[in-house]
Order: C-alpha cells, then structure tokens, then sequence
C-alpha cells in the first residue's frame, strides 16, 4: 500500500511545483534525511550531482560517502551496490542511462535477482538500479533505449517507470523502502515536462501540469499498483512512461473514448486493474516505445488473451518502436507518436 | 629491405600433459624468508617485491624462518592441523557419498586446505567472506557450523538451510559470516568491496575478504573489484588462488604466464602479496598483515597463494585427460597437512601417533555427521523439500502471479 504525505496535525501536506528531475531529487533527499543507511552513487553523481541533475546537492547535504562518483563501471556499480545491500545498507544506484546498463546484467540478472532466493532468505540485496530510459532526445542508439522487457523475463527484480512527477516521487520512495532489487526507469523526455509526442511543438514545462505539485515529505506511490490516467468506455490502452501522455494525446485527438491506462509498476503488476478495464471496454491497444518483438506488449497481450479472452469485440493492437536500433536523425520516423496511437484506436473500434 | 618474420600467434601450454612430467621451473620461488614483510601502511606501488617473489615462512627442514613467521602458539598450530585435517577427511566422506550417488555432485580442496584454515584463524568474527566453491576450510574451522548440517545442504534434503536450491557446496551461512556462494565465478569480488565499503561507511570494525581462482581473474568482475577497492580504500583482502588449473585450463590461459597474479594488484595501486599457499603459517602471517592493513584503513591487500590443485576440478571432471597423474607428487611446495605436521613433530608438539589418533577422532565425526544428515533424507530417497517452497524468497512477499503458478503445480 502507499502511504498518504507525512502532515502537520490537521493540516494537508504542502506541496510545491516540481520537475520530475526536482521530484527524484526531492524523494532521494527524503529518504536519505529519514535513513542513515540510504546511499546513492554513480558516474558523475557525487560532486556535479549526475549528468541529469537528479543527484544535484545530496554529496553537499549528506557528505561525499553517502552520494558518491564511482568509476565508468556499470557492473561495480551495481556490484558494489549488492554488496552494501547484503551488509544493510539501500543503495541507491544511478547507470547514466538505461543503454549503459548491459555490463551490468550478470550481477543484476544473476545476482541481484536470485540472492534471497538462493540463501533461502539469509542474504538479499534492497537495491535500486535507476536508470533514464527511452528516446525524444536525439540521443541515437546509445541513448535512447528502453530495455524493461529484459528485466521482466528475470525472477525476482521489480521493474518500474513513473510517468509524472508525482508518481516519480513516490514510487522511488517506495522502490528505495522495497527489499527486493528495483529496475527504476525514468522516461527522460518527461524530465523537464510532460510530452504528447507532438515534437515540433513548443515544450511545456511541468509547472503547468497538476501532476507536478508534489508534496514537500515522504509519501509513497505503491508498488504492483496502476493508475487510470484517464478513465473512458470505448478502449483500454495499457502504457507507461513516456506513451502515457502520447496516449491521452491520441485519444483527445481522435475522440476515442479511450482509458488509458499507467501500469507505473511494470512487472510485477496490477493485473486487477487492466483485467477490470479490458472487461469493461471490451477492446485494448498496449503502446511502448521499446522495440515490438518480445517487446512487454507481448506479456500484456497473453495477459489480456488469458484473462479477458470472452470479453474482447476486436483483436489487441500493439504500437511500439520499430524492431531497429534507434536512430538518430530518424527519431521521430521510430518514435510511436499520437498519429500512429491514433490510427490503433480508430482501427480497434472498426474491427 | 630486411625480411620481415611471419606473425606467429602465442597460446600457451602447460609444462606437462598426460604421460609426460611436468616441469615445476616455471613456478617461482623464493628461500623461505628472504622476503622482507612492509610495514602495513605501505602504499601498493612500493609492494613489487612481495607481489614478483614468494613470501615463505615454514623452510624445507620444516622450520618456521624470516621476518615473516608468526607469533602462533603450539595450541593454535594443532588448531590450524586439525581443521586442514577435518576438512580433508570431509572431503574424502563426501567424495565417496557423491560416487554412492547419495550427492548430486561435490568439490574437494585436497591440498588447498591450508588457505582457508589459515585466513580463518587470522580474521575476527563479524568478518564477512565472499569465497568461491573450494572454501569449505572456512566452515570446517569452526565450531558453530554443525557438520551435518553441510551435509544436508550437499544432500539436499529436508534439512538442507538453503532448500535445495543450490548445487552441493554453494553453500551460506549468514551467522558464520559466509555470504551466499554463486558458481557464476568472480560475481562475489565486486560485492565484497561493496560490503567493505559498506562497513566504512558506517565507521564499523568489520572487514571484508573475498576468494577467487586464477581462472576466473579474467572476467571483467575481478578487474572492477581491484579498481573500486583501490579507488575507496575497502578495508578488504582479495584473496586470489592460483592452483594452476580451472578445469583443464592452465593458469598462462588466465594470464599467469611470464607474471604474477599479484603484480596485477599492484598496477592497480593495491598492495600485494604472493605467498606459499601451502603453508598454514604463511597464509596466517599474510592474512594478519592484510587485516591489519584493512583494520587500519591503510586500503585493500591482493593476496595471490600459490598451491595445487590435488583433485579434480568436481566430481565431474577427469584430470588425467589433460595433466600428469603424479604432479602434485612433484609439487615443489608440497601438502600443508604434511608440513604442518612436521613442523609440529619438530617442535615437540606432535607425533605420529598423535595424528592418526586425530584422524580417527575426525573419521568418527564425519561419520556420525553423515548418518545424522542422512536420516533427514539424500538424493537417493526423495526426501527433497517441498516443490512448492520454490516460489518463496523469489520476492520479500509473494506476488500475485506467483501465488497462482504455485495453484497450478498442484502443491
């Protein structure tokens, strides 16, 4: 369960217009006020507070052995990251981005994951792995992946995206109290505001956005928890992070009555929720902007087959990232926009 | 112009193959105590004698010579014995459970145990060990680990600690300091190092080691631990035991030819250390200076043993296929348990008679040992743990998915 913000007696949580770089900030310096045993380390984190900012003035505030630089080793960053979990520390592990994460996978995939199991109990490790994912930043093939379904096909790592800021609080608040190891991915094109997919038009910041009043304490987003984005009857869209508002965008446009759905933990989840949904609107489109094949799509369509296979009036339709690398000065050839979400919601009603 | 030669590509050889005899020259040694022992404080550039050399205590003759040799009583020495010695005789119960099919699968150290019996009476407990598979020396040395225990967890049975969930000797035991064992090799060393730095995080006393073999010093793993030790000072030992073989591959494949494995901590800025591996007092004298150093916050200590690896790689494995039958025979530093036990006899404070007293006294615990785990169940009866305690401890609190995959085993 989530908590509610931490209040003065009687008196509602004071909240604050935040960023979701701001939001991250804010939720690593809640915890490592709360908790003398929550360090957070990476390349470039300590001193410059991260290439993104998202560690910006915790070495200043906590001191240089709480919030440090590591050397450019994805696999010692996540190794000793383990191993200060296994001694009661909860590291908090900054990869530059999601596309660097790969040296790292034995000790993520082997390791990490399987450490309770394999010590029945006597040893885990409560790390989390944060990393910026995803593309709309003209980053190319080395910047702009996002490799959740990889981590879902391991047992015993959690795997979230936030969406906004709020939700980017308190989901990393939960994920850093979590003691099982947590993949934190963060959508970097929403960093600095929300984004519709509608790249040739002026970016809005988040302080126009509700989403951004983020309350100034602890508070927790549960973990295995979605949230309706926006309710509606016709069709479930099953999404997170960044395609979230791309949805919302394609609905809005094309006047589908569509609910969109923010998974916000990615495995393992809040099936309840779509279950309901997909019962209820009787057809779904899932949208990523990973690439399709094996993609998480393909987890969320059996899912859907499974449970709501008498329900569905149409077949499910999948909009994701092309089965290529990403490129660069194609971004937005690759990028699944709210044209093409467009197009799968009118298709779906049309079957 | 000059002819210039054909390229030629390098791939080294052992110096024996099956029928041959292998050439020990290639190992190099060093009087035993002509190497100085630093002052603990000494940076890791300045170790280039200890780590290109053989620091050695115990001498041909048996006598414990230099500026090496430890303040060990007779009492501790017949504690160091009687552990190499419990640890062999295990290992030869279990090497014989495996063939009576009662294990899936077992590791001996046969001719190693000196390493881990010596280390563990150098550190403290509280101290955490992030060994390989070939440690079992560091349980054996202590009292607090029931023997038949081990046993369970080698049979996977009922009272297996860990379920079943692991092969035979990957073992854990948080209490007695022994982090979980991964066979995925050289996982464990980066781990340490966080532990380590975990504990000076905390401005704790607690220090960290870590085992890794010659082989697995090439994976990427290994060269992480040595830069992020080196970087945060971890109050760390990194213990590195070249045995000369992982598997059928000899230690020049990893990288041993024409060097040390313990140069390598030096270029890492890491003092280092080669040491006699094989000899329980050298191994307890380098780990005591190693544990002062990381108590001290003097930093991390590479600690490369030299040894033999006696026995076969596992129950699996065959060395006659690849290396002559008789080298450990031949191996110039000899059997720790052999040493040792003149060593003592030389002192006066051993004999013959004595040991063999010992053996049996140790032959008749592994036994007894045996039969207790057995009455929990082996491999052969199926007294396994239950098929549904799989999906436990795969999270802190069993997700929904999983509560249903374990309604559709039935169980």
């Amino acid at each position: 369960m989530g908590t509610a913000p931490e209040t003065q007696a009687g008196t509602p949580a004071k909240t604050t217009s935040m960023s979701m770089i701001q939001a991250l900030n804010s939720a690593l310096d809640v915890m490592m006020a709360r908790d003398e045993n929550v360090v957070t380390f990476g390349e470039d984190v300590g001193y410059f507070g991260g290439v993104f900012r998202v560690t910006a003035g915790l070495q200043e505030k906590y001191g240089k052995t709480r919030c440090f630089d590591t050397p450019i080793s994805e696999l010692g960053i996540v190794g000793i990251g383990l191993g200060m979990g296994a001694y009661g520390l909860r590291p908090v592990a900054e990869i530059q981005f999601a596309d660097y994460v790969y040296p790292a996978f034995d000790q993520i995939a082997s390791e990490a994951a399987r450490l309770r199991f394999r010590s029945a109990g006597q040893f885990w490790a409560p790390i989390t792995i944060r990393m910026p994912s995803g593309g709309g930043i003209y980053g190319g093939q080395t910047h702009s992946q996002s490799p959740e379904a990889l981590f879902t096909h391991i047992s015993g790592i959690r795997t979230v995206m936030p969406s906004n800021p709020y939700d980017a609080k308190g989901l990393l608040i939960a994920s850093i109290e979590n003691n099982d190891p947590v993949i934190f991915l963060e959508p970097k094109r929403l960093y600095n505001g929300p984004f519709d997919g509608h790249h040739d038009r002026p970016v809005v910041p988040w302080s126009r956005h509700e989403l951004s009043q983020v309350p100034e304490g602890h508070y927790t987003v549960p973990l295995e928890s979605a949230a309706i984005f926006r309710p509606g009857n016709a069709v479930t869209v099953l999404t997170y992070g960044t395609m979230v508002w791309v949805a919302e965008c394609a609905a809005r446009e094309t006047g589908v009555d569509a609910e969109v759905i923010d998974l916000r933990s990615i495995w393992p989840l809040d099936l309840d929720t779509i279950v309901s949904s997909v019962q209820k609107t009787g057809h779904c489109v899932i949208v990523h902007e990973a690439t399709r094949t094996s993609g998480f799509g393909a987890e969320l369509a059996a899912l859907v087959q499974e449970h709501c296979f008498y329900h569905l009036e149409a077949p499910i339709e999948r909009v994701t990232g092309w089965d290529t690398p990403y490129p660069h000065a194609q971004e937005w050839a690759y990028f699944p926009g709210p044209a093409r979400v467009g197009a799968a919601l009118t298709r779906v009603l049309e079957a | 112009m000059r002819k210039q030669p054909a390229l030629q590509l390098h791939v080294p050889e052992p110096p024996g193959r099956p029928g041959g005899k292998t050439d020990f020259s290639y190992l190099k040694t060093s009087p035993a105590g002509a190497i100085a022992r630093p002052p603990t404080d000494v940076l890791g550039a300045n170790t280039m004698e200890t780590a290109a050399n053989l620091v050695r205590v115990l001498d041909d003759q048996h006598q414990a010579v230099g500026p090496w040799a430890p303040k060990l009583n007779p009492k501790q020495l017949r504690q160091g014995l009687r552990a190499m010695l419990r640890t062999r005789v295990f290992d030869a119960r279990m090497l014989m459970a495996q063939r009576q099919r009662k294990l899936s699968f077992y590791m001996q150290c046969l001719g190693e145990e000196a390493m881990a019996c010596g280390q563990a009476l150098a550190l403290q407990d509280g101290d955490m060990h992030f060994a390989y598979y070939r440690q079992q020396g560091l349980l054996l040395s202590r009292d607090d680990v029931p023997m038949w225990e081990m046993m369970c967890q080698l049979m996977s049975n009922e009272r297996d600690p860990i379920k079943g969930r692991q092969l035979p000797v990957l073992y854990s035991y948080r209490d007695a300091g022994f982090f979980s064992v991964s066979a995925n090799l050289a996982t464990q060393t980066i781990q340490a190092v966080g532990w380590a730095m975990a504990s000076a995080i905390k401005g704790d006393t607690r220090i960290a080691t870590t085992w890794i073999g010659d082989g697995s010093t090439a994976e990427n793993d290994f060269h992480a631990a040595l830069t992020f030790a080196h970087v945060y000072r971890a109050p760390i030992i990194i213990n590195v035991v070249n045995n000369q073989w992982a598997i059928s591959t000899f230690q020049s494949i990893a990288g041993g030819e024409s060097t040390t494995f313990a140069q390598r901590g030096v270029g890492y800025g890491i003092a280092s250390l080669r040491v006699d591996g094989n000899d329980l007092l050298a191994v307890y004298a380098a780990s005591r200076w190693a544990a002062e150093r990381a108590r001290c916050n003097h930093g991390p200590t590479v600690i490369e043993w030299i040894s033999y690896r006696a026995s076969a790689h596992s129950t699996s494995d065959d060395p006659s296929k690849y290396r002559p039958a008789d080298d450990w025979d031949h191996f110039p530093l000899g059997d720790p348990i052999a040493r040792l036990k003149q060593h003592l006899i030389q002192l006066g404070e051993w004999s013959d008679e004595r040991h063999e007293t010992l053996k049996k006294e140790l032959e008749e615990e592994v036994l007894a040992a045996q039969r207790k785990a057995e009455s929990y169940g082996s491999l052969l009866d199926g007294r396994l743990p239950s098929a549904a305690t799989i999906f436990e401890d795969v999270y802190e609190t069993m997700p929904p998915h999983l509560h249903a995959q374990r309604q559709q085993m039935g169980i």
